[in-house]
């Protein structure tokens, strides 16, 4: 039985990582041909540092990325402090609301946020489909994982630690600087990194809401996809991967950092 | 000041960036190009009523092959140790991380006509004609949210008290009943949870349909994309078509949710 | 106990709709040891929490020193508490913790230095100062909690249930040291608890709430010497409850019989609730009797026995430590200040009678726990 559930695992890991390990062996394949092998090469991480329209699409995406991480951080930290004292009704409508860009179709939620540009920039000539039409969309469709990230943070923080600030002689203000925020640091900065991340992978959205000015990096993917390949493509998707795999193990270092100092307080 | 008014900024911004675009989707599916009230958009919707059941059937099938392939490994991670459980979660998410686009295309160089398989297959003469059908976009599908069901079956089952398997087997239950009466009820919110992460996007996807299934429109997904970009656009219509996607996405979670709650009818499905 | 130091007039509050306090009258003298006390969910914590400025009164007001302090907020008011479940800061080592209210007051480092050090000593926890406050024991948490609520030198210090965590022998060293800490500093504490030997153990006073109403207050001699009504004669020790008429003052009627008492100021004839406690019942010869039962049921509980003895289909608790045995028949003689009489209240009939006994008390007790248990999930869970 063990070695079964092992085989299946190993079977599946295989599955998952097949086209992976295809896209980085092919990076360094000294053909343009997708499928023969012609030796190895770096030539294609060299023309890709060269491809302007990558190289502009990246660096758009990173500047979006963080910009809709922070102000989804904050927003979302916000909401989720305010939502986190309501009670009944108006605490699920907050939730209700925050789980729509979740539960929706993402071409619905990328479409419906379209048309209202399109409809302000026909009717005001404002919010011309472009950088800040795209940065609009990204915020909003980060702020529910942040809200989602911060919440039960607060909710497992002891509920009268903020009290205890405030009979200690603190004002409001202070006594949340001073208390909770510490309490709840954590999941404020893995809902930064979820926005981040989300925003970077984000196509569907980006797609429908960049217009033509503003192509985020999936969006340019999309583009050469449609034509006749070239292997720089492979190259990029080999440096993404090893990105993320270090910003993963960064994540994985703080959470298992987090556990541990929760662990101390037990 | 109240705390609750922190929360301000988030209403407001929900309001305008998610409540409002609802509105004008419905706005312009009940209405013609100048404006005037119409029920024509809704009316044409029933020649793409084959493609709804299309995509719902791909969408479905690929759901429910990812609820089993994800079942046994994610019971499987969560009866390991907590370091182990860490790593192996990890190598889950891992893929997911990765560009999707990036990763339906790396599945074009594996599934094509000269493709790394039909080379491998074609050392025993056996090749196959994989890229461009529907098995290819279900494979698609599956393979971008398998992840997405992994993790919440995980999540839940790593939740779950092993006292309490503990007290069905002093309760004279075998491995089957244990499964059957313990584990699969009290996973039952995380296969609701699984599948209503896997189902949505797969329904509505364009892009595997696009990059796997050849440029014909086979999904939905596709054709409301067609609506809004490039030639032939049709916003009232496209608004119509995604109204009724939203409607039918939410009568099937619904439902689900239902499921959810008799969980004897979801064991006997199961069992 | 001089001055009144707190007020509360009138005080009223509901949560969504619920009425928690209906018009509560309560005040506070200077350095006077008062605890509320009842089951959960009685009103006791949020008259607390009015106190402390945590929650503001529907109706009714507060004063402090004479003076209404109803919309002062809580950083503003010179009381301080000490929270369930201590409410440390996870993120600052003891010293800092202690020297967050002189802190936030902007207080000069040498002076925080000086007070830290001086209420390390007096919880005894000195050489402490650099430690981690999650590296803490249960009892030490408690400690560093007391040691930042007097650092900001109060004039009334609240305490929340604050031993409910400790285990009970460390319950027990606790509830010495808080009186001895009170006594030295001679400051008025506000104690809640729903643990009635802690109440009596260490109050000055004894408020005992229930439904959002003051059912008693009194010296712990007067609440369980002469209790109220029947809700206070059970949660306060063991009472066997029997309804008797007042023939006149000084004579009693139950069981078709007379009795003399040492109660006077009831009408002529009127209904009453007769306490006995289980202790103070004499066992004799079934012949010298006033009145005659069988033995149900014996626990042995150490000191005592709790025997459950049938007198006419009515069952009495008596706890004596001789052992008679199950079946055997008794008698058993009432002195007159062994009969404590009470007018009728909302609660008579509704506890009393222990046909049902089966360790009742001990269920109950369990109840309490369990049912604050569920409740804090719950908070964990919201």
């Amino acid at each position: 039985m063990k070695l079964l559930s092992r085989i299946y695992n190993a079977l599946i890991f295989t599955f998952l990582y097949a086209p992976i390990v295809v896209l980085i062996i092919y990076s360094f394949n000294d053909s343009r041909n997708r499928v023969k092998w012609g030796g190895f090469t770096l030539d294609w991480y060299a023309d890709l540092f060269q491809n302007e329209l990558i190289m502009e699409s990246l660096w758009l995406t990173l500047e979006i990325a963080l910009l809709a991480a922070v102000f989804s951080t904050i927003i979302g930290t916000m909401a989720a402090v305010g939502i986190y004292s309501m009670n009944g009704r108006l605490r699920s409508l907050m939730m209700g609301v925050n789980n729509i860009p979740m539960v929706n179709p993402e071409i619905v939620t990328g479409i419906s946020m379209m048309l209202m540009f399109v409809a302000i920039y026909r009717a005001t000539g404002l919010l011309q489909p472009g950088f800040l039409t795209l940065l609009l969309a990204h915020i909003t469709f980060c702020i529910p994982y942040v809200v989602l990230q911060v919440l039960p943070k607060l909710r497992q923080m002891n509920k009268h630690m903020y009290e205890a600030a405030l009979d200690l002689g603190c004002r409001p203000f202070p006594a949340f600087f001073k208390v909770v925020m510490p309490e709840i640091m954590p999941g404020i900065i893995t809902g930064a990194l979820m926005a981040f991340t989300m925003s970077l992978d984000d196509f569907v959205i980006s797609y429908l809401n960049g217009g033509s000015t503003a192509q985020n990096l999936s969006v340019t993917i999309y583009s050469m996809t449609k034509k006749p390949i070239t292997p720089e493509i492979n190259a990029l998707s080999t440096l993404m991967f090893g990105s993320v795999l270090v910003l993963l193990i960064v994540v994985n270092a703080r959470q298992v950092h987090d556990l541990n100092k929760q662990k101390e307080r037990r | 000041m109240k705390s609750r008014t922190a929360a301000t900024p988030f209403a407001l911004w929900m309001a305008i960036f998610t409540i409002v675009p609802m509105m004008i989707v419905l706005w312009f599916a009940f209405t013609d190009g100048n404006g005037g009230f119409t029920m024509d958009n809704i009316g044409k919707i029933w020649q793409y009523a084959g493609t709804y059941v299309d995509s719902i059937w791909m969408g479905g099938l690929a759901t429910v092959i990812c609820l089993v392939l994800a079942y046994p490994i994610a019971l499987s991670i969560s009866r390991k140790s907590e370091h182990m459980q860490r790593t192996m979660v990890m190598i889950v998410m891992l893929p997911m991380w990765m560009n999707f686009l990036l990763r339906t295309y790396a599945w074009m160089t594996l599934l094509e006509d000269q493709g790394l398989i039909n080379q491998f297959l074609g050392l025993f003469d056996l090749r196959v004609h994989m890229i461009n059908t529907d098995a290819a976009v279900v494979l698609g599908m599956v393979y971008n949210f398998l992840p997405f069901m992994i993790l919440p079956l995980y999540s839940v089952m790593a939740k779950m008290d092993t006292r309490i398997i503990e007290a069905a087997q002093d309760l004279g239950s075998n491995n089957w009943q244990i499964f059957r009466r313990v584990i699969l009820p009290l996973s039952a919110p995380g296969i609701v949870s699984g599948v209503t992460m896997v189902f949505v996007p797969a329904v509505s996807t364009f892009v595997i349909s696009k990059l796997l299934g050849g440029s014909k429109f086979m999904l939905i997904g596709d054709v409301i994309e067609s609506m809004f970009v490039g030639d032939g656009c049709d916003y009232n219509v496209g608004a119509a078509l995604s109204l009724v996607l939203m409607v039918l996405m939410l009568v099937c979670m619904s439902l689900m949710r239902r499921v959810d709650n008799g969980e004897d009818e979801l064991g006997g499905m199961m069992a | 106990m001089s001055k009144k130091i707190i007020e509360l007039k009138n005080i009223a509050v509901s949560f969504d709709g619920e009425p928690v306090l209906k018009s509560l009258n309560l005040s506070i003298s200077d350095g006077e040891f008062v605890t509320l006390l009842g089951p959960s969910g009685c009103g006791k914590t949020t008259t607390l929490r009015i106190i402390g400025g945590f929650i503001t009164p529907d109706d009714g007001d507060v004063f402090f020193d004479g003076q209404r302090i109803n919309d002062l907020p809580a950083y503003k008011r010179s009381v301080n508490t000490i929270f369930q479940r201590y409410a440390l800061f996870p993120h600052l080592n003891v010293y800092e913790n202690v020297a967050f209210g002189m802190r936030v007051q902007k207080k000069s480092n040498a002076e925080i230095r000086e007070t830290v050090s001086r209420m390390l000593e007096l919880v005894n926890l000195k050489g402490f100062e650099k430690r981690s406050v999650s590296k803490l024991s249960g009892g030490q948490q408690q400690r560093v909690a007391i040691a930042r609520a007097l650092a900001n030198n109060p004039r009334v210090l609240l305490l929340d249930e604050p031993l409910a965590a400790l285990d009970l022998k460390l319950r027990k060293d606790m509830q010495t040291e808080l009186k001895n800490i009170q006594k030295s500093l001679g400051i008025s504490f506000i104690y809640v608890t729903h643990d009635q030997e802690e109440a009596l153990s260490m109050s000055d006073t004894v408020v005992v709430m229930d439904n959002g109403e003051i059912q008693q207050i009194g010296t712990p001699q007067d609440i369980y010497n002469e209790p109220e009504n029947a809700f206070v004669a059970d949660f306060i020790g063991e009472s066997n409850i029997l309804d008797g008429v007042m023939l006149k003052d000084y004579l009693v009627e139950f069981f078709g019989r007379q009795f003399t008492c040492v109660d006077a100021g009831f009408a002529p004839n009127e209904p009453v609730d007769v306490v006995i406690r289980p202790e103070d019942i004499d066992i004799v010869e079934p012949i010298k009797g006033h009145l005659t039962g069988t033995v149900t049921n014996v626990t042995f509980k150490g000191v005592h026995y709790d025997t459950i003895v049938d007198f006419k289909g009515f069952k009495w608790l008596i706890q004596t430590t001789d052992y008679y045995p199950e079946g055997s028949v008794i008698g058993i003689v009432l002195n007159p200040e062994d009969i404590h009489i009470m007018h009728k209240s909302a609660y008579s009939g509704m506890f009393g009678d222990y046909s049902s006994y089966s360790e009742e008390f001990d269920e109950l007790g369990d109840l309490q726990v369990s049912a604050e248990g569920i409740l804090s999930a719950e908070e964990a869970a919201e």
